[in-house]
């Protein structure tokens, strides 16, 4: 056992890490969980935290492994999320075990955002750099704004759908008989859904994420991708087709993010469009850099902890976005800092060969 | 004639985001980063210029000012906005962007993310988050075709504005010294230096103009539409980007056709088809245009050398 892990490679070894990392984290928080040790909030924090985990995973696949900046991830998870709960709401009668309509709704929520990944995707992996982050974040605001337009009701009909485009439909106008269920009602989003998202679920989509982009990475094709973010010239002259390996990697992250939007959607009673902004955008980009660009196991750790350092610093209410900027100069400046870098280089050159040395697994 | 009046409408709105462009272009352009920061720049100048103007109403001038005080304490109240802008513009890159000089792209613009929830929360503690009612720089319109069509004197005062501030900044990037480096440094930083620029003061420069450019951008938005909250500047500052990006990011010309078009693009939208749907129209007629051309309206292409 002690030699099958030495001789492993050492990416291998982190994804594994990684993994078990996840599954202690997974089985610490639900025995916590079962001895009561949590309080609400926290309790409340879990299912939005594998969400934005799955998010930041989803987002690095396209920002540090493809090398595209995008803006507009939170669109995805939009998509994700209202596909996922029109799916739950209508089926509630036809479906009545919830875990089934939950699965039901994830695998809709990452089917429709893998289809808006990929129309959004031909045009938009033809441009490079600004002009690609600027076109991400403009069909993030077309989403919202095409969702925010949207009416989307159920009866034994089937589903209705009318688009508010001049402002003058409301969800009367659908024409819904009268146990008709208003799903998406406009601007005001989805209200009076059922919750059924569940920790577990959250866990077993973080793992399915883990599995996808880690598998995808390191195969064949993640090599292709990583070929083209670092030499796009060279890659295509060695023959990679780059419009395709690209737009797998897009497409690839942008379902995975509708799943956790899905997933997201589903966790609350109401969810509008105006939620999946620019900011939300931003907000999971931040992740994704704050963790370290192309490092699956930092966008985990850099999620979890920037998740609940907002609501940890709840007792400064008014300070605690301020504080909560003011971190994130702060680790961008010490992190980039040339010669705290270099330091931190050398350190951990030290430490590697101090262990090697030992013997140990660490690599 | 009612569609005269939106085309005017949209050409004042435009050289709003003409004025914002430009700041935003030409520090892309010498900088090379997107300063995310620079919407919220417009919101601390419209700040700055509304507590200015009520501390002259309050205090220094009387119960009836004469028009000419009152013209006077509104221009004091712009220059304190620009004062207060070019400062700050200074101080965030001085602070913030130059340590990052060496790092990539990605570190920066998160960099400019982080000041720009600094300066919104700081102005939600500084000025509260409820907002408040803007008084115009200036009131009144002028009636043509025996009242068929009105425009008000903001509009006029806008669109011209946008184009002295267009020309002069051609001009001083084409004629002065300082100019000139600044396109020595957006051409080739390195060289640059070697040929005996300073960069980092050229950068710090540009910064000023830029940052004086959104207080008075942020003056004339908050003019044209009088709210002002803690988050004003966020969604102009997008679509000014948008309009740099619209007419080539880094040139002065297309930051100013940009930001015309995309506001004659978004007022169109609003009257004729949709209001939700405005912002969307406006975003893809970006996408079109940048497919037909990656580089922008006016943008140099730039060929990849292996």
């Amino acid at each position: 056992m002690r030699s099958y892990i030495k001789n492993m490679k050492t990416a291998a070894k982190v994804d594994y890490a990684t993994y078990l990392g996840v599954i202690l984290a997974f089985v610490v928080v639900s025995a916590c969980q079962s001895a009561g040790l949590l309080s609400r909030s926290v309790t409340g924090m879990l299912v939005p935290i594998c969400c934005y985990v799955c998010m930041a995973v989803s987002l690095n696949l396209t920002v540090g492994i493809l090398g595209e900046l995008s803006l507009g991830h939170a669109g995805f998870m939009s998509v994700g999320a209202f596909s996922g709960i029109i799916t739950a709401m209508s089926l509630q009668s036809a479906i009545p075990n919830d875990l089934a309509r939950m699965v039901l709704a994830l695998v809709v929520g990452a089917f429709f955002a893998a289809i808006v990944g990929f129309i959004v995707g031909i045009p938009v992996l033809r441009l490079r750099g600004d002009y690609l982050a600027i076109v991400t974040l403009a069909f993030g605001e077309i989403i919202r704004d095409i969702i925010n337009c949207l009416l989307v009701g159920w009866d034994e009909n089937g589903l209705h759908i009318a688009l508010n485009i001049d402002g003058t439909k409301s969800i009367a106008s659908l024409g819904l008989s009268e146990n008709g269920v208003e799903i998406i009602k406009g601007a005001q989003g989805a209200s009076g859904n059922t919750r059924i998202a569940t920790f577990t679920m959250g866990f077993v989509l973080v793992m399915i994420t883990l599995i996808v982009v880690l598998n995808l990475v390191r195969s064949r094709t993640g090599r292709a991708v990583m070929a083209i973010r670092d030499n796009r010239i060279a890659a295509e002259s060695v023959g990679i087709n780059v419009t395709k390996y690209k737009l797998i990697a897009f497409v690839t992250s942008a379902s995975l993010a509708g799943a956790a939007g899905a997933l997201f959607g589903l966790n609350y009673s109401s969810v509008s469009a105006a939620q999946f902004d620019f900011n939300q955008s931003i907000l999971v980009l931040v992740y994704v850099v704050l963790g370290g660009l192309g490092n699956i196991w930092g966008s985990i750790v850099a999620t979890v902890v920037l998740y609940v350092l907002p609501e940890a610093l709840r007792e400064f209410n008014d300070l605690r976005m301020l504080v909560y900027a003011i971190v994130l100069i702060l680790v961008m400046l010490i992190t980039n800092n040339p010669t705290l870098r270099s330091l931190l280089e050398t350190a951990g050159k030290k430490f590697r060969r101090g262990k090697s040395r030992e013997g140990g697994v660490q690599g | 004639m009612e569609f005269l009046s939106y085309l005017i409408n949209g050409v004042s709105l435009g050289s709003i985001y003409a004025i914002i462009a430009l700041g935003y272009t030409m520090v892309y352009g010498i900088a090379k980063m997107l300063n995310f920061a620079h919407g919220d720049v417009i919101m601390v100048g419209a700040y700055v210029s509304f507590y200015t103007t009520s501390f002259a109403a309050n205090s220094l001038l009387g119960e009836n000012p004469s028009a000419l005080a009152s013209a006077g304490a509104t221009l004091l109240s712009v220059l304190a906005a620009m004062a207060v802008c070019t400062v700050l513009g200074v101080i965030i890159e001085g602070l913030a962007y130059r340590p990052l000089r060496q790092a990539g792209s990605l570190a920066v613009l998160i960099t400019a993310i982080g000041v720009s929830y600094f300066l919104q929360n700081g102005a939600q503690l500084l000025f509260g988050a409820n907002p408040v009612n803007f008084t115009p720089v200036i009131s009144g319109q002028l009636t043509l075709f025996s009242g068929r069509l009105r425009i008000s004197y903001v509009a006029l005062l806008t669109v011209a504005a946008c184009i002295v501030i267009m020309l002069a900044l051609t001009a001083f990037t084409s004629r002065s010294k300082m100019g000139k480096a600044m396109r020595a440094c957006s051409e080739d930083r390195g060289a640059a230096q070697l040929m005996g620029i300073n960069v980092n003061r050229t950068i710090s420069m540009t910064f000023a103009i830029g940052s004086a450019l959104a207080a008075i951008a942020g003056v004339l938005l908050c003019s044209y539409s009088p709210v002002l909250k803690p988050t004003t500047g966020s969604m102009p500052g997008i679509k000014a980007f948008t309009a740099a990006v619209f007419g080539g990011i880094g040139s002065i010309p297309g930051a100013f056709l940009g930001g015309i078009l995309l506001g004659i693009i978004e007022a169109m939208a609003q009257a004729y088809i949709s209001t939700q749907l405005s912002n969307s129209i406006l975003f893809a007629v970006l996408i079109v245009v940048l497919l037909v051309k990656p580089s922008g309206l006016l943008g140099k292409y730039v060929p990849e050398k292996v």
